[in-house]
């Protein structure tokens, strides 16, 4: 390693080259703001934002060109804590962080926040168990160090197999991502926007690798996080004076809390809630009823025309008959499929939850349930954290392990930033919901709701039910991406902000996207084909083959994701639970535990991952479909956990096969434990053993 | 490599400071996780286990990850175990 003072002279260049960036990015929308006063339409801005920052992450991708081994894998290993720490946060918040979040916790309240602790907490155990030691270690792979401990080619494998599944799954859920908000920005087709996007990821990985991945994450961090921020001080500042919503929302949830209160009682609410009952048990009773319903169905709304009609009702009544029947399903099938959707209202009918309540259920034992959930899912999501390989991974690229240490620090602190706003913006965002929309009058609706009601009806429709021209909660369904899309027309900001945040989600795709398409393509060409087909590989061999496998992996992916395959979300948080069922247990005893063998792990690392996904597989109605699993699910559930939650058995079951086995099996030779001894102490005088790879 | 006293017990002080901060952390996370409906009462207007869940346990999380990396960083030179540079 260089002298220190080089390093110091780099991480200055960084600070001037990243703070000339960020007031150049300010500056380029401030311009942007100008240009739409004086009348530069909303979808050139749009245009402009998408053009701009793809074209800025391309040029940083292109001056980051390497093919020099360290630097491609592992950055050169050179990259300063603060700098790894925001280049992890771009890593790790992903379109679901930026766009889901703040939707998932307004529309589940308390329930929601498993996410914000799940996906920060986890930091905790990378910074206590994993990270200092695995940068001591060095190399480049999550599977270099399981092929080095654990001795050999096995288990070297299922790491590279698990690290596959886990990052796939994820990465398909990014690119999906990136085409859906490629498609809103620039109204592209939504298959366009994901090849569009596609081609954003690739300039940033392809010439660069780890390098081009990290200078491009740090510049994403830093669009991202403006882009989260600007608006929900906004809305800060509207409702209660005070930029800092983080610190103030408490009085908002009061007021929202009182809100609720009121809604919860209020006879027109009731009414309408009692339409959506009505009209979700008439379906359900024509679908009892199929196949004979269907006829008996349609000769009644004929009868009516007709009687209309006899009666020499008034035009529109007859028409509206018409129109009914004109509008009656073609078939039987079609007709169960209609009646299926009218009694999904039923959904609508019930109360609204209380956004401060702890597992709001029908009964104690309900309650417990979602207790039960509610800490299973945290758990998963926190075990998961500290199993990624692509945040794992980030931690080789700092110059030493208290920088690794340091590093962990300022990741999370970076990634808190936005965790700690989401609940915020949730809170502010239903305020005005409760507020503002709901008791306004159908004639004069915001803005915004016109807007976005007509961009997609599953964002956001509102309808008045009970024909009183009022709007009430119930009447009013909204999609979770809405809120942070539509925040910036809601605090009644610019456009501009709005193209800022689309282009802020689509950072958080792309730099998210990067990554796991490197873990995966390094996976494939440093483990599977250097270290075990072919170890005779040149460096430009093995850079040349993993760009080849990039590409392939990226284009797999995106056409994947172009099938749009059911619960994307869920594959997500599926990622999680596999990722720590594989990982997690292998990995800490590898360092905590001298005793573990090699059988041992790479039984542990299999059994987990098995488990979890047979517990998805026969739980989960996607995978259910997928695998033909026609068992009831309750016979296949465990405990009331839900399948999201899986690694809850993975986990402890690899634990206890890796100990248990281990016991019984041979005691690791001299070399392992004195790696395992190697790995823990950041220098030792008279260590010769050298890890860091080449 | 030949392990001495002395770096026996800078490993046993690492695990000692790595079992204090987890049991933190498992406190913070899952026993007020299960009690958040008893500890509902009003914290400058959030119900306390909302606050805790959405801004107290992660700046504990964060906290608590500084101070590890500011103990262990000086744990490093008095056992003589530091990295040269600097």
């Amino acid at each position: 390693m260089g002298a220190g003072s080089s390093q110091k002279a780099f991480t200055s260049q960084l600070k001037r080259v990243y703070t000339f960036y960020t007031g150049g990015f300010v500056a380029f929308v401030v311009l942007l703001a100008i240009a739409e006063k004086m009348g530069l339409p909303r979808n050139w801005i749009g245009y402009v934002f998408l053009a701009a920052t793809v074209l800025l992450y391309a040029g940083i991708g292109v001056m980051s060109r390497t093919s020099d081994a360290s630097e491609y894998y592992v950055a050169g290993r050179r990259v300063p804590a603060v700098f790894n720490g925001m280049a992890t946060g771009a890593d790790w918040m992903s379109a679901a962080s930026f766009i889901g979040m703040a939707g998932t916790l307004y529309l589940s309240g308390y329930s929601g926040l498993a996410f914000i602790m799940g996906w920060t907490g986890g930091y905790v155990l990378v910074a206590l168990l994993l990270a200092p030691y695995l940068r001591k270690f060095g190399q480049f792979t999550i599977p270099d160090f399981l092929g080095a401990r654990y001795g050999g080619n096995a288990a070297r494998f299922v790491g590279v197999l698990i690290a596959i599944l886990c990052s796939f799954v994820y990465v398909v859920a990014q690119i999906y991502g990136v085409g859906l908000i490629t498609a809103r920005l620039t109204g592209l087709s939504f298959e366009v926007g994901v090849f569009v996007g596609l081609a954003g990821i690739l300039v940033c990985s392809f010439l660069g690798g780890m390098k081009a991945v990290t200078w491009t994450q740090v510049a994403q961090y830093i669009i991202l996080i403006v882009a989260y921020l600007i608006p929900v001080v906004w809305l800060s500042v509207k409702h209660t004076g005070i930029p800092v919503p983080q610190l103030v929302y408490g009085s908002v949830l009061e007021k929202v809390t009182a809100r609720e209160e009121q809604l919860l009682k209020d006879p027109k609410e009731l009414e309408v809630r009692k339409i959506f009952a009505d009209r979700a048990a008439a379906a359900e009773g024509r679908l009892k009823g199929l196949p004979g319903s269907y006829a008996s169905t349609k000769a009644d709304l004929q009868k009516a025309l007709d009687d209309a009609k006899t009666a020499n009702a008034p035009a529109d009544q007859v028409a509206a008959a018409q129109k009914a029947l004109d509008g009656y399903p073609k078939d039987a099938a079609a007709a169960k499929a209609a009646w299926t959707k009218d009694a999904a209202v039923k959904a609508r009918s019930g109360p609204p939850l209380r956004h401060g309540e702890a597992f709001p259920a029908k009964d104690e034992k309900a309650r417990d349930i979602a207790r039960k959930n509610f800490l299973a899912l945290i758990f998963c999501l926190m075990v998961g954290t500290a199993a990624l390989p692509h945040i794992l991974m980030r931690y080789y690229t700092t110059p030493s392990v208290k920088e690794a240490r340091n590093s962990v620090f300022w990741s999370l602190f970076f990634i808190f930033l936005l965790y700690f706003t989401a609940p915020a913006l949730a809170v502010l965002a239903k305020f005005d919901v409760l507020t503002t929309l709901v008791g306004s009058e159908f004639a004069k609706l915001p803005a915004w709701v016109a807007s976005w009601s007509k961009v997609d009806p599953s964002l956001l429709s509102v309808v008045d039910v009970n024909k009183d021209g009022i709007v009430q909660l119930a009447e009013i369904a909204i999609g979770g991406d809405i809120i942070v899309l539509a925040t910036p027309e809601i605090a009644g900001l610019p456009y501009v902000i709005s193209g800022l945040v689309a282009a802020g989600g689509l950072a958080a795709a792309l730099s998210t996207a990067d990554g796991l398409l490197l873990t995966i393509a390094n996976a494939l060409s440093h483990d599977l084909y250097y270290k075990m087909i072919n170890p005779n590989a040149s460096t430009a061999t093995r850079i040349g083959v993993s760009k080849a496998l990039l590409l392939v992996v990226a284009l797999l992916a995106a056409y994947v994701a172009s099938l749009k395959v059911a619960d994307i979300l869920f594959l997500v948080s599926a990622a999680f639970s596999l990722a720590a069922a594989g990982f997690f247990p292998a990995l800490v005893l590898g360092i905590f535990w001298k005793r573990t063998t090699g059988i041992a792990a790479v039984l542990g690392m299999i059994a987990g991952t098995v488990v979890t996904f047979y517990y998805m597989a026969t739980t989960q109605p996607w995978l259910r479909g997928v695998f033909g699993v026609t068992s009831p699910v309750a016979d296949n559930t465990w405990w009331d956990i839900l399948p999201i939650s899986a690694g809850l058995f993975g986990v402890p079951l690899g634990f206890i096969i890796i100990i248990v086995v281990s016991l019984i099996t041979k005691a690791p030779s001299k070399d392992v434990q004195d790696l395992v001894e190697h790995v823990r102490y950041p220098n030792i005088v008279g260590d010769t053993m050298n890890t860091q790879g080449k | 490599m030949q392990l001495t006293d002395k770096h026996r017990e800078y490993w046993s002080k690492n695990l000692r400071i790595t079992a204090v901060l987890l049991a933190i952390w498992f406190l913070v996370t899952f026993v007020l996780g299960y009690f958040a409906r008893e500890l509902s009462f009003n914290f400058f207007g959030w119900p306390f286990s909302f606050y805790m869940g959405a801004q107290g346990s992660l700046i504990i999380y964060v906290i608590m990850i500084w101070f590890y990396a500011r103990y262990m960083n000086k744990l490093d030179n008095e056992y003589g175990v530091n990295e040269g540079d600097e």
